[in-house]
């Protein structure tokens, strides 16, 4: 239960951390480690360098505008949670935050390095999902911007290689007349969900339902979102049958079944948190 | 260039003391505090930050020793188990309100989770707003995190409540 040998390096810059990331062979990011050092102290993982970013300058900002909330790779969750002007601009950033871990956790875990780490038990890949968000990767070529449908591959897996450093992740604004919930099932509190669902609603004029879409934590190996507006569309908000978008939700997802739950169950708290949390944001729409 | 090294010097205020040590660079927080440091007031538990008996303060916020590099704390201050009581003016132990609320409610049993739940429940009560009720989700918030096996954590939410009266009269 420790870590297996490493060499050690903590750059003052960005560049300096690329050109660690290009020369070390087996190098790794390290930012919270929250989930690293465990994969680590449970030898899941031995990377030959860790290269610790926490002393990287300009990394630790949450940039908050009318378009949306960019979170540096340093900001940790607890910062994010407390953040009121990205709360007003995309709500579902604090209630997703809210369900990650524990304060202890949150105090020192990025929510950047959270998505790079693409646990499809983690909450905010899914709500980089469910925003359309995106990263800013910067490499030694230059810097780019991946969007979530071409991050995630795979179980803590994304699509980035080489030397590579996800710099910021891009959560774009809630739309008008939209309103967001965010829930999960989880044997203990803070711990990772059995289930879990982020949902944004959103209105047309005439407060009819014009869009329902959910994205599912714990529930397949990559995020997805799922577009329940057939469900939905055309009904007044206040009688929308949110009962049918939980049930659409279920013919939709394939989770798997392991010692945490079966897929059955899971399938069935699919249907359950959808229900509930569509009716929770809608219900939260000025 | 920064380097890159397997070994480090670092420098740590722990307590109010600063301390200098040499580490190996995966040394785990939690192990140079009990072994480099010899302040075995820290608990290892499970060593993935599940448990919590780990749980220190890293300059005033609380976090798990075992989830943090000794040589990333080079230059922060660590506050330990051993730094909770303070000296009185005749040289004995006065217990923080937090121990004095553990002991008062039989908050412990084996006391193996204790200096987590101790470090934790502190940073928790001083980083709120002590004029306000605590809230019973507050208490579940602030405990959840930390497992214990013995006590059935009634009466540890017992000791965090009666801590917090004792803090909010001391002010």
């Amino acid at each position: 239960m420790k870590p297996a040998p490493f060499r050690y390096a903590d750059p003052r810059s960005l560049e300096e951390a690329l050109e660690l990331l290009a020369t070390e062979e087996g190098a790794k990011v390290l930012a919270g480690g929250q989930s690293l050092l465990p994969l680590l102290s449970m030898r899941l993982a031995a990377p030959a360098t860790l290269v610790d970013i926490n002393k990287v300058p300009g990394l630790d900002a949450v940039d908050v505008t009318g378009d949306g909330v960019r979170v540096g790779a340093l900001v940790r969750h607890a910062t994010l949670l407390h953040d009121a002007a990205a709360a007003r601009v995309q709500p579902l950033l604090t209630r997703a935050t809210a369900n990650v871990a524990h304060p202890a956790i949150r105090n020192r875990g990025t929510t950047v390095g959270s998505i790079a780490h693409a646990d499809p038990s983690g909450e905010m890949t899914s709500v980089l999902a469910l925003t359309g968000g995106s990263v800013t990767v910067a490499t030694p070529g230059g810097v780019e911007t991946v969007p979530w449908d071409e991050l995630f591959v795979g179980p803590l897996e994304t699509s980035l290689s080489g030397p590579a450093l996800v710099t910021s992740a891009f959560f774009p604004a809630l739309p008008a007349r939209s309103g967001t919930a965010f829930a999960e099932v989880a044997r203990r509190k803070g711990d990772y969900a059995v289930c879990g669902a982020g949902v944004v609603v959103t209105l047309d004029e005439s407060r009819r339902v014009s869009a329902a879409r959910a994205a599912y934590i714990s529930v397949g190996l990559v995020p997805e979102v799922h577009d329940l507006s057939d469900a939905v569309a055309g009904q007044p908000v206040e009688e929308a049958d949110w009962a049918a978008a939980g049930e659409l939700a279920r013919t939709l997802v394939d989770p798997d079944g392991d010692i945490h739950a079966s897929a059955d169950y899971r399938r069935l708290l699919v249907g359950v948190l959808t229900e509930r949390t569509l009716a929770e944001a809608a219900g939260g729409i000025a | 260039m920064t380097s890159v090294d397997t070994e480090r010097t670092i420098t740590v205020t722990v307590n109010g003391v600063p301390r200098e040590t040499t580490v190996p660079v995966r040394r785990l927080l939690s192990d140079a505090l009990r072994h480099d440091l010899g302040l075995t007031g820290t608990h290892v538990g499970c060593e993935h930050g599940v448990c919590g008996a780990c749980t220190v303060l890293v300059d005033g916020a609380p976090m798990r020793s075992c989830l943090v590099l000794a040589v990333q704390v080079d230059g922060a201050s660590v506050e330990t188990v051993e730094g909770l009581a303070r000296v009185d003016h005749q040289g004995g132990q006065v217990l923080h309100p937090v121990q004095e609320a553990f002991r008062e409610c039989h908050a412990l049993q084996c006391g193996f989770c204790t200096p987590g739940f101790l470090m934790t429940i502190k940073a928790g009560l001083e980083n709120r707003d002590a004029s306000a009720d605590l809230t019973e989700e507050e208490v579940d918030e602030m405990v959840g995190g930390n497992l214990c096996r013995c006590t059935g954590y009634a009466n540890i939410k017992k000791a965090v409540h009666h801590a917090a009266a004792a803090m909010k009269d001391a002010q």
